[in-house]
């Protein structure tokens, strides 16, 4: 199981994927958003979408779980 | 045997390292022998080579472990040390560290590069008095690195271990590249922090070159190979001249990458929207001259060297692909270092500014991001090359000064069309200062309220007014954006400007 996590503090803005869903490298998965900012984070990995821990406004630390994988 | 006869064979003997299984071991981890290293790097082979009989007493320390010597890299002399880890794992003793001394200081006398080969598993123990303590032991080599640093180019490449002090090497380089698999970098083993401290963990993991490159920033180049690491020294040193009284050598011109984008394609006109600025620096240099330092490394800043028009310049630009560009403790140390780097050999700057501020909240305050980004205001405050600023779009607060915003001197401060320079972006702003008439209004009301505030804002904040004002120096046409830094660069080449006198600032480090 992989797991895709913030990169920085924010608030999960748009959830761009759904469980089930196969996603592809670099392929962006959450938009956070953060000092006004649109974050796109990305996954590393190939692999289906196993849950997603978030759901849009949440606030996420940087190093928090966001989607994961398998 | 002729006396001849008798010193030919020595040498023979000598140039052949260490034992020949340590050469097979070397060779297994896909490491190549301190000589042939050396082959590579040079154009054509050492010049100059001294103290080759180090230690030639004892027939099991050829060289003392360690090759020093004079080559040509790119037809400029370059002095060089390399340590020979076939010989006693190319562990320092006395006269190892003497060689080293040497090298460094003829690079010193001579005013050319230094570079270090490093592949050493550290001091010596046997010879710990002869080579640790004294004024001629092993830290006078980082006493040295200091003193020259800023003087001449040092470079490290790291093929092997660089193990307690002898991380100190590294660390007082300008550059160091890491190859990924042999290299590394670490105070104590991870044996020695089982015992000493109960951690367990991976040499890898503690101390790879992965995770210098990424994580403690340390390592700046993550290679493959040694001759993908070799390969990086050489173009590296083609964007330098020799040492600081000099201004690096101008190539002739190249065009830019053909792309289909122009920059106006590239640059999204919503302030929050992510792009990719790669693409920006793309279409402003010339074909294939990025190099990029610390590319791993708080990528949401990019730092890098590049050619324009064939001249030598040093790119900082915020990424708002990745964390929004937003500036970080990691980001403004990594600024603050290359800045360092360009002021020193005479490299003019530019800043690409695209910055929603510093990166606020607890976790960032812990780590001292006030302390850390006055490092990158100092830096970029002090250099006396010619820099200039593009305002690509928003430059919010303090991200406006730590990218040369106009008090920080810039020889100029260009403004794109797109460009927005204010203390807090619009949102931020007008939640600032109405959030308790917004608290008030009834809720139908508010949306509106807020969009006419920050319309409002936006009108207040506009590119054209400060540039009225003359905020900013000019307003360019993206399109034509490398032609005015190319005329302009051209014309701030005659700058000559001391920062100011004194022995030195007393700011953050």
């Amino acid at each position: 199981m992989k797991e895709i996590t913030a990169n920085m503090a924010g608030s999960v803005w748009k959830v761009l994927v759904q469980e089930g869903e196969q996603v592809e490298i670099d392929q962006d998965v959450v938009i956070l958003e953060s000092m006004k900012m649109e974050i796109p984070i990305a996954t590393e990995d190939d692999g289906i979408v196993k849950e997603i821990k978030v759901k849009e406004g949440d606030f996420v630390n940087e190093g928090d779980v966001l989607v994961t994988l398998e | 045997m002729t006396y001849v006869d008798v010193l030919q064979e020595r040498i023979k003997q000598i140039k052949k390292g260490g034992k020949e299984k340590y050469h097979q071991r070397n060779a297994e981890k896909g490491k190549l022998f301190a000589r042939k290293r050396l082959e590579l790097l040079f154009d054509d082979g050492v010049d100059v080579e001294d103290a080759f009989f180090a230690n030639c007493m004892d027939d099991e320390l050829p060289s003392d472990g360690v090759v020093t010597g004079i080559g040509k890299v790119n037809g400029q002399d370059v002095c060089v040390m390399a340590n020979d880890s076939t010989v006693k794992a190319g562990s320092w003793g006395k006269r190892t560290v003497e060689k080293i001394l040497r090298i460094q200081e003829t690079a010193m006398k001579l005013e050319i590069p230094m570079l270090y080969l490093v592949d050493s598993a550290g001091a010596r123990i046997t010879d710990q008095i002869e080579m640790f303590p004294g004024r001629r032991g092993a830290g006078r080599i980082f006493h040295n690195q200091i003193k020259m640093s800023g003087r001449v180019p040092q470079v490290c490449l790291l093929f092997g271990p660089s193990a307690a002090g002898g991380a100190y090497i590294p660390a007082f380089c300008d550059i160091v590249v890491m190859v990924e698999g042999n290299a590394s970098m670490y105070l104590g083993s991870p044996r020695m922090a089982e015992k000493v401290i109960g951690e367990k963990v991976t040499l890898e993991e503690m101390g790879g070159a992965r995770m210098h490159c990424t994580v403690s920033g340390c390592g700046d180049v993550l290679a493959k190979t040694e001759e993908e690491a070799i390969d990086y020294a050489r173009k590296y040193l083609t964007y330098f001249p020799a040492n600081f009284r000099h201004k690096p050598p101008v190539l002739e011109g190249k065009a830019i990458k053909e792309m289909e984008k122009s920059i106006t394609d590239i640059i999204p006109v919503n302030q929050n929207a992510p792009f990719n600025m790669y693409h920006l620096i793309d279409k402003l240099i010339d074909e294939d001259s990025f190099l990029e330092i610390k590319k791993r490394f708080a990528p949401e800043l990019i730092t890098g060297l590049a050619r324009l028009n064939g001249q030598t310049i040093g790119i900082i630009a915020n990424q708002p692909r990745v964390k929004g560009g937003v500036l970080f403790p990691d980001s403004a140390d990594k600024s603050a270092k290359f800045v360092q780097l360009c002021d020193a050999f005479n490299i003019p700057l530019l800043f690409l500014v695209d910055v929603p501020g510093f990166m606020i909240g607890t976790q960032v305050e812990r780590q001292g991001i006030i302390r850390h980004g006055a490092k990158m205001l100092a830096t970029m405050s002090e250099a006396t090359v010619p820099k200039i600023s593009v305002i690509v779009r928003k430059a919010y607060g303090a991200g406006l000064y730590a990218m040369a915003g106009p008090a920080f001197e810039p020889d100029a401060c260009l403004a794109l069309p797109t460009a927005q320079i204010a203390v807090m972006g619009p949102e931020a702003a007008v939640n600032a200062v109405y959030a308790n008439k917004i608290a008030e209004l009834p809720e139908e009301e508010r949306s509106e309220f807020v969009k006419e505030k920050q319309e409002e804002y936006r009108n207040d904040i506009d590119i054209y007014r400060l540039a009225s004002d003359m905020v900013v120096d000019a307003v360019v046409d993206p399109n034509h954006l490398r032609e005015e830094l190319i005329k302009r660069y051209r014309v701030y080449h005659h700058k000559n400007v001391t920062f100011t006198e004194r022995k030195h600032g007393v700011y953050p480090v």
